[in-house]
């Protein structure tokens, strides 16, 4: 499990495996927004949590497609799959390379792209706790939606359809910890219920996973 | 003689052939007796008016949307144990059916909503709910006709509902969190107090049936061309080969 997780991190970094393409789309996003809705903070203060959030989550979408495409396409997917491994324990290992590689870089970007929005300084501890909490449910699930469409040529856009509509409970929470956090309401609440979905995911949805892979897999 | 002979495609046929009629007949009776007592001969809402009677396609077509769900999903798990192809069949056949039922309830809730509340949409809990499960919809049915493999299909899309299903009522209870609804709550329960007033209650009823049965009419027949498109394919491969 270790030496291919230690594989995929690898993969990533090196060999123009878009590591940095979903940060660099997320500080992209941060300064679109702002010259779209114009450059007032206190037009741009209260969208921030919505926006920085939904920035990670796209971001997060955009490097789903080659959790699995990569190693379908050169084989080593089967391998993986005879290997004695458990397949669910590759989906497992898979959605922690990606979570490693996507959610917590970009959990960790968006303090200073907080900046640029207008954040309220108080909001962003929670904003950084709500992004490391939540950011693995999207990884786990997004795992789950590219295990579905491996097979596919053009599986992408699909993918996108359906990982979209899975993201939407781990989007309200976490959304609701940064805006309560921000308007200095306690966050107990959406937080607990932000860590359970990411721990039900974490814990769940890799067999639905293996499920996915094993019929793509026939 | 076990219920999952019907199971067996050629059984199906045979019995849905003699069925389809009758269900077919009586939801046509039945919609149109609940739709024209509705519609026709109850009094009017004293603060509504006349757009109360809205309800009699508006409630119908959103119970079906969320049972149409619900039987996909118990069609999945049917498939997924037992694999009879007729199972996975019908719950392809029941997703355009559910979603054009959820698009009815979105329309109409619309339709009522202008003069009501004032607006065609409020992003409360309900309907914000119901926007997300037509989403689940157009996902699962984007699914079932990417792929080309008929029984990966069918197997890639049950997870998809089983964990679908899931996300649909976790979304339903992350809505009712995030914001305060516009929406009223149920008038129709069986364990409540109070409900609506007989006088909506009996057409409504009617008229709920009557779209149940439409929809079980419409899946059997979507179900029985799916089948008969499989049998036509196979035949021409058949035929190409010999």
């Amino acid at each position: 499990m270790s030496a291919l997780l230690l594989r995929d991190l690898r993969l990533a970094v090196r060999a123009g495996g878009g590591f940095g393409l979903g940060l660099v789309f997320f500080l992209i996003l941060a300064t679109l927004v702002p010259l779209a809705v114009g450059p007032r903070p206190d037009l741009l203060a209260p969208v921030a949590p919505g926006i920085l959030w939904l920035g990670a989550l796209l971001a997060c979408l955009l490097s789903l497609d080659r959790i699995f495409a990569l190693d379908a396409e050169d084989g080593s997917l089967d391998l993986l799959a005879t290997a004695p491994l458990p397949l669910a324990g590759v989906a497992t290992t898979k959605a922690l390379a990606h979570w490693v590689t996507t959610g917590l870089p970009l959990a960790l970007a968006a303090g200073p792209l907080s900046l640029l929005l207008f954040l309220p300084p108080g909001a962003l501890p929670w904003l950084l706790l709500a992004l490391l909490l939540g950011t693995p449910a999207l990884s786990w699930l997004g795992t789950f939606g590219a295990a579905l469409t491996v097979g596919l040529r053009r599986g992408s856009l699909l993918l996108s359809l359906l990982v979209l509509p899975l993201y939407i409970p781990t989007l309200v929470f976490g959304a609701e910890v940064v805006r309560r956090g921000a308007a200095g309401l306690p966050v107990a609440t959406p937080l607990a219920l932000l860590a359970a979905i990411t721990l039900g995911c974490v814990a769940l949805l890799p067999f639905a996973t293996a499920a996915a892979l094993r019929v793509n897999l026939r | 003689m076990s219920v999952w002979e019907y199971a067996n495609p050629r059984r199906f046929m045979a019995v849905s052939a003699r069925l389809l009629p009758w269900v077919a007949g009586a939801a046509a009776l039945l919609c149109a007796a609940g739709l024209t007592w509705g519609l026709f001969f109850t009094p009017e809402d004293f603060r509504m008016g006349h757009s109360v009677k809205i309800i009699y396609i508006h409630v119908p077509s959103a119970f079906v949307a969320i049972n149409a769900w619900f039987m996909m999903l118990v069609a999945s798990l049917i498939w997924l144990v037992r694999r009879h192809h007729v199972s996975a069949l019908a719950a392809r056949a029941a997703a355009p059916i559910g979603l054009v039922m959820t698009l009815v309830a979105l329309l109409t809730g619309a339709i009522w909503g202008k003069p009501m509340w004032g607006t065609y949409w409020a992003w409360d809990p309900r309907l914000t709910a119901f926007l997300i499960l037509g989403l689940f919809y157009l996902g699962y049915i984007a699914l079932w006709s990417a792929i080309e493999a008929q029984d990966a299909a069918a197997d890639l899309t049950s997870i998809l509902c089983l964990v679908g299903t899931v996300f649909a009522v976790l979304s339903r209870y992350a809505a009712q969190f995030w914001n305060q609804g516009l929406h009223q709550g149920a008038s129709l329960s069986l364990d409540a107090e109070e409900n609506i007033s007989d006088v909506f209650w009996q057409p409504l009823v009617l008229s709920i049936a009557g779209f149940t049965l439409l929809f079980l009419a419409l899946v059997l027949l979507r179900t029985r061309t799916e089948i008969r498109r499989r049998r036509l394919h196979s035949l021409s491969l058949k035929a190409r080969l010999a």
